[in-house]
């Protein structure tokens, strides 16, 4: 009997400390973010920065924001194709279709979420550059190589789409089944209930979804990387070249540290991300707080 | 109850029935089968108008699937098949080409556990008359006020109307649930064991609404609880394993039922 209270209390124990070191963990990335880009902030100012977009590394000059602008780019343009295509797919899934279709699309998508990363990267070289390069950008501009920042965007939003289809999947058939019968009941179409009821039930969850595939895609690096051209400079289009942060990171880190101050400034970037990433959860987490007392 | 005539804020007449073509519900030879399990067989049934109906039966006897095919919320459950007709106001509801929408506006549905929408008070009242194209806030908030009286809701929520309706008490929300089915102006009220989640007082007050409501309604429901069934049904229809066994006027089945099945279920050898 003792012994059985004493196993019981061990191992809450040793799952809190588990907790603990997870919790941890995170403490420790941001220290050592912090300290490694400590050299390049004592040198220039955080505005200068991460406001200033001269990238010259071997004349210390040290400008972020073409990465960051870039990293935003990209991220937006894959948020914004993939966010409606997710949650049409997810309620079709959901609320129209059979039960077959179910059980042929989930496996695809789950493929689809497996792939390495560097297939998707492949796929963008062999597949979407040349379509943008010879296809869509003679629409718009001159010329273009096709490794642009819009590329980077679909591949990446390819990447995202199958994380985003199964969260939705999952919170629309969390939804009561009773809550869409009183609606049907009332003489509601089912698109009427989707629309009022469906979506606006679940408006809290969309937005944590959407906010976790953002926090998703913004660390992605080698598909983006093998594909949106690595070029410093503040995009002007989706059709320019782009440079993100992780991007950045990942070619650089270990090649070019022979200039002073670059590994300093790679480890800013990394901190860039990080603190980017962090607001970015927490500002949303008090949104939603804030949408889920209102509706529900 | 009467400041508001029933039918005054419909756009046009399309959905109201002519009173002399009203003739409730009919079913004929209704078989449904889901999933290979043949769950009501040959059943046949009139539902007479104004009056409180109850359909009684051991659990699983397919109560609450008979109330569901009325409104076509079967249709919600895969691999059902239907034979037979289901006659409301003479049309055919499961023949091709009806529009599942006007029927099951005909019929207000009280489930089991309320079931408010995600949205204020005053929103899940006005939401049957804004999808079926009321846009007047004017009318709106008249038809809101009429119905939540009607519930004998209004005085209890008459400051918080635009609070989530999720905050309500179970019993209350219950009541909206009514409301909110009586605002599309609905011919029946369809209300399966709408007060077995809730408490005593909760249920009275339910029942005497379903009292007050059936001079306009014809009201259907299905109930676990005998005592109910005796307390408020006018016409009894006894099921057993997916048939109808006796139906008839409630002081007939409970004071001289005919058959052996509900003899026996009205004297509690099993339930």
């Amino acid at each position: 009997m003792k012994l059985k209270l004493i196993t019981d209390k061990s191992a809450a124990g040793v799952m809190f400390s588990l907790t603990l070191l997870s919790l941890l963990l995170v403490v420790v990335i941001a220290a050592g973010l912090i300290f490694k880009s400590m050299p390049i902030l004592e040198e220039h100012s955080l505005w200068e920065l991460i406001s200033s977009s001269k990238w010259k590394p071997a004349r210390g000059e040290f400008g972020f924001l073409p990465f960051i602008v870039g990293t935003l780019w990209v991220t937006g343009i894959a948020i914004l194709w993939t966010l409606p295509v997710a949650l049409l797919t997810s309620i079709f899934l959901t609320e129209n279709s059979k039960r077959w279709v179910k059980k042929a699309v989930f496996p695809i998508l789950d493929i689809l979420a497996g792939l390495p990363s560097v297939i998707y990267g492949v796929w963008g070289i062999v597949v979407v550059v040349p379509w943008i390069s010879d296809w869509l950008a003679p629409m718009f501009v001159e010329f273009s190589t096709g490794y642009t920042l819009l590329t980077g965007g679909i591949v990446l939003g390819i990447m995202i789409l199958p994380l985003m289809v199964s969260l939705f999947v999952e919170l629309f058939s969390a939804t009561p089944m009773e809550m869409r019968e009183a609606s049907l009941s009332l003489g509601a179409t089912r698109w009427q209930t989707t629309k009022f009821v469906l979506l606006r039930k679940n408006f809290p969850g969309i937005l944590a979804t959407v906010i976790l595939s953002i926090s998703r895609a913004m660390g992605e690096t080698i598909a983006v990387l093998m594909v949106c051209g690595n070029i410093v400079q503040i995009p002007s289009s989706p059709l320019d070249g782009g440079y993100p942060l992780p991007a950045l990171i990942a070619n650089n880190y270990g090649e070019m540290l022979s200039i002073p101050m670059y590994d300093s400034a790679l480890m800013f970037a990394a901190l860039i991300l990080f603190v980017v990433v962090m607001v970015f959860n927490i500002v949303s987490r008090v949104i939603l707080r804030r949408i889920e007392n209102k509706y529900i | 109850m009467d400041d508001i005539k029933k039918g005054f804020f419909r756009p046009n007449q399309k959905f109201t029935t002519k009173v002399r073509e009203r003739a409730s519900i009919e079913v004929k030879d209704f078989n449904v089968s889901i999933g290979g399990n043949h769950i009501l067989k040959d059943c046949s049934l009139t539902i007479p108008d104004k009056q409180i109906t109850c359909i009684i039966g051991p659990s699983g006897c397919g109560k609450s699937t008979l109330l569901r095919s009325f409104n076509r919320l079967l249709d919600m459950t895969e691999d059902v098949k239907i034979k037979g007709q289901l006659l409301v106001d003479g049309e055919d509801i499961y023949a091709s080409g009806v529009e599942i929408t006007s029927v099951r506006r005909k019929m207000g549905l009280l489930s089991q556990r309320p079931c408010p929408l995600p949205m204020s008070i005053f929103d899940n009242i006005a939401y049957g008359c804004r999808i079926h194209g009321i846009r007047n806030k004017k009318k709106l908030r008249l038809v809101v006020e009429h119905y939540l009286k009607a519930a004998g809701l209004w005085d209890e929520v008459k400051d918080r109307l635009n609070t989530p309706a999720a905050r309500m008490s179970i019993g209350q929300q219950q009541r909206l649930c009514l409301a909110r089915g009586l605002a599309v102006e609905p011919q029946f009220i369809l209300a399966d064991e709408a007060t077995s989640a809730l408490d005593p007082i909760s249920s009275k007050t339910i029942e005497d609404l379903f009292l007050k409501l059936k001079q306009d309604y014809s009201i259907v429901m299905v109930t676990h609880t005998l005592r109910q069934a005796l307390r408020i049904a006018d016409y009894v229809v006894f099921m057993y394993l997916g048939e109808i066994i006796e139906e008839g006027p409630a002081e007939q089945i409970f004071k001289n039922p005919q058959h052996e099945l509900t003899k026996k279920y009205l004297s509690g050898a099993f339930s």
